[in-house]
C-alpha cells in the first residue's frame, strides 16, 4: 500500500467530495436543461447567467425548507435511512480512479522483491483515494447494494403505504438487477486477471512491451450493455424509477421526507449515476486513455491533469447519456422490469462469461468475443421472437362474439 | 340497437418480432426523435420580456370609447348592464348637456368590478352604439379589490391607452351614435 499521509489524503478526499457533489448539483440543472430541450422548451435560465446557479438556490431551497418529521415515523430509521444513503454512495467513490493511475504491482516471490515493487508503486502518483484496493469492483458492488438499506430503512420507517410499496419494489429490482451487473462485469474481471480497477485500466491502455489490447467494449460489448442497463436499474434511472414512480407511489419510498433529508435522497441517486459513469469509463471505456491524446503532454502534472480531465469527460457523457435515456424511454411495468432481469439479461450474462472462459481457455483471439457477444445478442432476439423465452404462446381463450359478460345495452 | 356481429372488430396484442425484441432498434428510434428535439427550435415565451402576441378578438379589461369630439361614446341606455351575467356594470345615467345635440343621455357614472366580470363578452355584443370593448390587455392586478373596481375616467383612460399604443384600435369606425341613441320622436 502507498504510504499513508494524513495531510495528502485529506485534500484529495476533500476535493474529490467536492468535486463529485458539485457535479451532482449541475446534473440536475443538466437533467432539467436536457429535459426542457427534448420538449421545446428553454429550461431554467433565470438565476445567474443561463441559469447557471440554479443549483445554488435549490441547495439553499432545500436548506431554508421547513424540516417536517410526522409523528407516526420511527424516528431512529427514518433518520438514519438518509444518512445510509449517502454515506454508502459517497464510500464507494473512494476506490475509484478519476485520473491518471499507475497499475498496482503483481504478488511477489519474496519479501524483498514484494517491498521494492510497493516501494516503486508508492513512488507514483494514483488518482485514487484508497489505491492498490485489490477488491475494487467488489467493493463497489458492496456498497452499491447497501444503497437498498436507505431505500428500505426509508420506506418502512415512514409507516406510510407509499413509501412501503416503494420500498419493496426497489428491493426486488435492486436484488435482481444486482446479479446482471455483477455477471456482467465477471466478464471483464476474467479477461484482465484483476479485481483491481487501476489494473483494468492499465489492461486497455498501450503495454510496456508494445501490445495494445484498446478498450474493453470491444470485447466485451454485450457486456456492457447489460452492465449499463443493470446500472440504470440499481440507480433506479428513469426506465427502471418504479421505486419513486411518481404518478403510482407519490413520491416512491421519500414520500415522507422533507427539507435536506429528502435532499441528501436524492443527492445519493446522483453520487450513484457519477459512480456509475467512472465505473463504465473504466472498465469498458478505457480510463483515462482517449487514443494516445493522454501522452499529448510529457510534463507529469499537465499529464495526470489530462488524464483526469478525460476520465471525468467520459464520466459526463456517460450521465448525459442516462439523461437522455431517461427522457426518451417510458418506464417499465413491474413484470416486464422482473422478466427482463431473470428471464433475459441473467442468462445473457451467464452465456457472456461460458463464452469468456471458452475463449479464454482456448487461447482464441479477443476479437471472438466480439462475435460471440452479437451472436447471444442477436440469438436473444431470435429467441424472444419465436415466443419461446420472454413471451411463452399461450393459449389465449377466445372471446365469444358479443358483448363481454355483464355488459348491456342500454334498451331504447 | 344491438351492434352486429360483423361491426365488431376484436383486437388482440400485437406480437412483438425480431426487430422489436432487440429493444435497441426501438430504443434508437426514440432517441432519434428526442435527439432531434434537443438542438430543435424552442418554443418558450420568455414572458415578462417577451410579450405574447394576442389575438385582436382576446376578451381583457374593458375600456370606454371616445368619439370624435372626446366626449364618452356611452348613451347609458343598460343594455349592457342588463346583458351582464355576473352584474359587474353600475351605470347612474344622467341627461345629456344640451350642446350634446346627438343624444339625450350619458352615463354620470359608469363602474365595472372587474373582479366579478368573467370576460364573457356580452356587454360589448350588447352595446348598441359600440362604447364598451373589451381589450387585449390581460396583465390586471390590484392591490385591493377596491382598485379593481374601474370607474369612468379610469375605463375611458384603459381607451386612451390601449388606442395610443396601437394594440387595440377602435374598430368601428362609423363616428355616429346608433338611432337607439336618438331622442324619442316628439309626440
Amino acid at each position: 500500500m502507498p504510504a499513508f499521509d494524513l495531510t495528502t489524503l485529506a485534500i484529495v478526499i476533500v476535493g474529490l467530495m467536492g468535486g463529485v457533489l458539485g457535479v451532482v448539483g449541475y446534473l440536475t440543472l443538466g437533467e432539467r436543461k436536457i429535459s426542457a430541450w427534448m420538449q421545446d422548451r428553454l429550461g431554467p435560465n433565470r438565476v445567474g447567467p443561463g441559469g447557471l446557479l440554479q443549483p445554488l438556490a435549490d441547495g439553499g431551497k432545500f436548506f431554508l425548507k421547513e424540516e417536517l418529521i410526522p409523528d407516526h415515523v420511527d424516528r431512529v430509521f427514518y433518520l438514519l435511512a438518509p444518512a445510509v444513503a449517502v454515506i454508502t454512495s459517497l464510500l464507494a467513490i473512494a476506490v475509484v480512479p478519476f485520473g491518471g493511475t499507475t497499475p498496482a504491482p503483481d504478488p511477489q516471490p519474496t519479501v524483498a522483491a514484494f517491498d521494492a515493487a510497493q516501494a516503486d508503486y508508492r513512488s507514483h502518483f494514483s488518482a485514487v483515494m484508497a489505491p492498490g484496493l485489490d477488491v475494487g469492483v467488489l467493493y463497489v458492488f458492496a456498497l452499491g447494494s447497501l444503497a437498498v438499506y436507505a431505500v428500505i430503512l426509508a420506506g418502512w420507517s415512514a409507516n406510510n403505504k407509499y413509501s412501503l410499496l416503494g420500498a419493496l419494489r426497489s428491493s426486488a429490482q435492486i436484488i435482481s438487477y444486482e446479479i446482471p451487473l455483477g455477471m456482467s462485469v465477471l466478464g471483464v474481471v476474467l479477461l484482465v486477471g484483476s479485481l483491481n480497477l487501476e489494473r483494468i485500466v492499465a489492461w486497455q491502455a498501450p503495454q510496456p512491451d508494445g501490445t495494445h489490447h484498446g478498450w474493453l467494449v470491444l470485447y466485451q460489448p454485450l457486456a456492457f450493455l447489460l452492465f449499463m442497463t443493470a446500472a440504470y436499474a440499481e440507480g433506479s434511472r428513469l426506465p427502471f424509477d418504479l421505486p419513486e414512480a411518481e404518478q403510482e407511489l407519490v413520491g416512491g419510498y421519500h414520500t415522507e421526507y422533507s427539507s435536506m433529508k429528502l435532499g441528501l435522497m436524492l443527492m445519493a441517486e446522483y453520487v450513484h449515476l457519477v459512480t456509475a459513469g467512472f465505473i463504465v469509463s473504466i472498465l469498458f471505456f478505457g480510463g483515462w486513455s482517449f487514443f494516445g491524446l493522454e501522452n499529448a503532454v510529457s510534463d507529469p502534472v499537465w499529464g495526470a491533469v489530462l488524464k483526469a480531465a478525460i476520465l471525468i469527460a467520459k464520466m459526463l457523457s456517460y450521465c448525459v447519456f442516462a439523461q437522455v435515456i431517461r427522457w426518451t424511454i417510458p418506464r417499465f411495468r413491474f413484470d416486464q422490469l422482473m422478466n427482463l432481469a431473470w428471464k433475459v439479461m441473467i442468462p445473457l450474462a451467464l452465456f457472456n462469461l461460458v463464452c469468456v472462459i471458452v475463449v479464454g481457455q482456448l487461447g482464441w483471439p479477443l476479437v471472438t468475443l466480439t462475435v460471440t457477444s452479437a451472436a447471444l445478442f442477436v440469438g436473444a432476439g431470435l429467441a424472444s421472437a419465436r415466443g419461446s423465452v420472454t413471451n411463452p404462446r399461450r393459449a389465449v381463450p377466445k372471446l365469444p362474439p358479443g358483448l363481454p359478460a355483464g355488459v348491456t345495452y342500454a334498451s331504447r | 340497437m344491438p351492434l352486429a356481429e360483423s361491426d365488431v372488430r376484436w383486437v388482440g396484442e400485437p406480437k412483438l418480432g425480431f426487430w422489436e425484441q432487440l429493444y435497441l432498434p426501438a430504443v434508437v428510434d426514440g432517441l432519434k426523435t428526442t435527439v432531434g428535439h434537443l438542438f430543435g427550435p424552442k418554443r418558450t415565451e420568455q414572458y415578462p420580456e417577451q410579450e405574447p402576441k394576442l389575438p385582436p378578438n382576446y376578451r381583457g379589461v374593458h375600456r370606454l370609447n371616445r368619439d370624435e369630439a372626446g366626449r364618452v361614446k356611452c348613451v347609458a341606455c343598460y343594455m349592457c348592464a342588463t346583458a351582464c351575467p355576473a352584474h359587474c356594470i353600475d351605470i347612474v345615467a344622467a341627461p345629456a348637456p344640451p350642446e350634446w345635440t346627438d343624444r339625450e343621455k350619458y352615463p354620470e357614472t359608469f363602474v365595472i368590478d372587474e373582479l366579478r366580470c368573467i370576460y364573457c363578452g356580452m356587454c360589448e355584443e350588447a352595446c348598441p352604439v359600440d362604447a364598451i370593448e373589451l381589450t387585449t390587455l390581460y396583465d390586471l392586478t390590484g392591490l385591493s379589490r377596491e382598485q379593481m373596481v374601474f370607474d369612468k375616467e379610469k375605463l375611458l383612460s384603459v381607451f386612451d391607452t390601449t388606442t395610443g399604443a396601437g394594440t387595440d384600435p377602435v374598430r368601428t369606425r362609423a363616428g355616429r351614435l346608433s338611432p337607439s341613441s336618438e331622442p324619442p320622436p316628439a309626440r
